[in-house]
């Protein structure tokens, strides 16, 4: 990508640096707790825009993913590896350091590996399932993909390791680097805050120079026919599995931030409503629009998460969903629209000038 | 497993699969006219035994029902005109996003309209404990409601669309929608006729099953998958396809139940339907040609 491209992403970061600022200054520092998380909420949806906007194919199943992510964070990071010590696997974790042992009876796996088994899992999971998945189409791939979700949210709800209906929690804090943790400790709000807006915007610059290069040609060829895509020499089939991959792992990794954040995680967050609500977001964005899944999972989540709708969370997202496809199929936030409307105004102008012109001389 | 247990076993599981088999004819009806899943077709089922449920409280039974059913049938054939009919150029992905949505709204709107409660329809004949003695093993007599009122629905529908001029209508807009206007068809109506008959199918099969399985604001979703399940397994748009799909996946699920834990049991007849998806998407019982024309 151009560096030109780059503008807009330093852009966001000022803004976002700038909201922080204007937040804390108010003395309204609460607030950024929802905004982390919806944060966490925006890097799984921009990978379920790529997958859907750029490339074409639905996912009714990313809460699966997202799920995969924070389960396998909860599980390593709140298990004490202490009995097996004497094992090989243990044994190698201890000594690259990526697992402690505070004292004789306690031995955690550090978060980094736990973070790259979920990669891991979801990268697996996705490939084995994508395969067979991406040859459907149209409502047969919609209800395999949302066949998909209901297990995982079944298993989850039934599986005693995670915690059935209760989930997981107490899961200690993720220590990045030096002096900085993703925990949801009061004090630590402001760091957090940056430390997810940093991944979101180290992600969307990522998926932009992916959508404007020779791959993102390759989707958005593939979005707008399939077979002429192909008969062009694109493979297809390679191409729909990289993206629905690369999309799992955003959505996973999202899951495993959060889940630190949150210090734990429930069932809910595997629920089909929460890939339901991930696919309203990218709708009212604008199918094909990252910035536009950045905006609406911001905007859409944050009021979400601080309890406005009340009761009427769901059914504020099934409205969302059924009014954008009936009055903006595009989506709220699309390029054209604007541009299509400027576009009728200076044509309406340059009419009424040319008829005022011929209105002086009958 | 001694007899009398296989026999159980396998009333139960008939039972499940011809309410399977019923949720799935209410796909196929709108899917055949349309081409459109209806991811909503559960929530049909949902109110029409809740309606029922809240009406019996002040009407006789038999009334309440036809009652609910009109009602529910009413609100389909809205779904069309307020929400189906002004989509423009819809694509399949904005059909299922906007039946989600719909099938989001119904259920949010029943909660608030009743609430979470559980709540379910007076046995049509009997009570709960009666029941009938079947070579050893013991159903209720509500089973046999059930299973006539499947027969009822597949074999009314069958005459329906072979032999009345609107169903040979409603057919051919499923065969070539551009064809059948051409012959002077109203494809509008039609589609709202389809909505109308699913959500009525949808209701009265809701209101004859809400005795054994109870209904909830959110007991659609779960039959909605079990009658998708059912249908691709029939063959999308194929209603004794729909019976013989519905009667296996119920006796696969009855059996399941000795070996399984109960948990698990709804993903299992989830994991029946992707592994059909992959290996055969045209169903079990479909022509090759047939369906490879539908897939979109």
């Amino acid at each position: 990508m151009k560096p030109r491209g780059y503008i807009p992403v330093a852009v966001l970061a000022a803004v976002l640096a700038a909201f922080q600022l204007l937040v804390s200054f108010t003395g309204q520092e609460f607030f950024l707790t929802q905004l982390t998380m919806s944060a966490y909420y925006v890097l799984a949806v921009m990978g379920l825009c790529l997958l859907m906007g750029y490339a074409g194919q639905i996912s009714l199943g990313h809460a699966a993913f997202f799920a995969i992510g924070g389960y396998t964070a909860a599980v390593l990071g709140t298990f004490n590896a202490a009995p097996y010590q004497d094992g090989a696997v243990v044994r190698l974790l201890l000594k690259t350091g990526l697992a402690s042992a505070s004292d004789a009876a306690t031995v955690h796996v550090s978060p980094w590996a736990a973070l790259g088994l979920a990669v891991l899992l979801a990268l697996a999971v996705s490939v084995v399932i994508g395969v067979p998945i991406l040859r459907l189409r149209g409502h047969y791939l919609a209800m395999a993909t949302l066949g998909f979700g209901l297990i995982v949210h079944r298993i989850v709800l039934g599986t005693h390791i995670f915690g059935e209906a209760d989930g997981i929690s107490d899961l200690p804090a993720f220590p990045l680097f030096a002096g900085l943790s993703v925990s949801g400790r009061p004090e630590l709000r402001v760091s957090n805050y940056y430390i997810a807006w940093t991944i979101v915007v180290l992600g969307m610059a990522l998926l932009l120079n992916l959508v404007n290069s020779r791959p993102g040609r390759a989707l958005r060829a593939i979005h707008d026919n399939e077979e002429a895509a192909r008969a062009m020499g694109v493979d297809t089939a390679r191409y729909k599995l990289n993206v629905f991959v690369l999309s799992a792992v955003f959505t996973a990794v999202a899951g495993v931030f959060l889940t630190h954040f949150n210090a734990g995680i429930g069932p809910a967050e595997a629920d089909v409503m929460k890939s339901v609500r991930y696919v309203a977001i990218v709708a009212v964005g604008g199918m094909a629009n990252l910035w536009g899944a950045l905006a609406m999972g911001l905007s859409l989540n944050y009021i979400s998460l601080r309890g406005y709708l009340g009761s009427y969370d769901d059914a504020f997202f099934g409205a969302v969903l059924i009014l954008i496809m009936i009055f903006a199929p595009e989506g709220l936030l699309n390029a054209e629209r604007p541009r299509a409307i400027l576009g009728q105004v200076k044509a309406l102008a340059a009419r009424m000038r040319k008829k005022g012109g011929e209105g002086g001389a009958p | 497993m001694n007899p009398e247990q296989i026999l159980q076993y396998i009333l139960s599981g008939v039972t499940m699969g011809s309410v399977y088999a019923v949720t799935a004819i209410g796909f196929n009806i709108v899917y055949n006219t349309t081409g459109i899943i209806n991811f909503a077709q559960g929530e049909f089922l949902m109110l029409g035994g809740m309606t029922a449920v809240t009406l019996a409280a002040f009407l006789p039974l038999p009334l309440a029902i036809a009652c609910a059913v009109a009602l529910t049938a009413g609100i389909g054939g809205l779904i069309d005109l307020v929400i189906i009919r002004r989509l423009k150029n819809p694509s399949v992905l904005m059909m299922i996003i906007v039946t989600i949505g719909l099938s989001i709204l119904i259920r949010e709107t029943a909660l608030h309209v009743w609430d979470a409660k559980v709540r379910s329809l007076p046995f049509f004949t009997g009570s709960e404990v009666s029941s009938i003695n079947i070579l050893g093993a013991y159903i209720s007599p509500q089973v046999l409601w059930v299973l006539g009122a499947c027969a009822v629905i597949v074999t009314g529908l069958t005459v329906f669309f072979r032999s009345t001029t609107t169903g040979r209508s409603m057919r051919a807009c499923s065969s070539d929608r551009m064809a059948a206007s051409l012959c002077g068809i109203d494809v509008k109506s039609m589609v709202t006729l389809s909505f109308i008959l699913s959500a009525a199918i949808g209701a009265l099969a809701g209101c004859v099953i809400s005795p054994i399985t109870q209904t909830q604001y959110d007991s659609g979703t779960s039959l909605a998958i079990k009658g998708f399940t059912v249908a691709i397994l029939g063959g999308l748009g194929n209603s004794m396809g729909a019976v013989a799909g519905g009667i296996i996946i119920g006796l696969l699920e009855a059996f399941s139940i000795s070996i399984l834990p109960l948990a698990y049991m709804d993903a299992m007849a989830i994991g029946i339907m992707i592994l059909i998806l992959f290996f055969r998407p045209s169903g079990l019982f479909a022509r090759k040609g047939e369906a490879a024309l539908k897939e979109h």
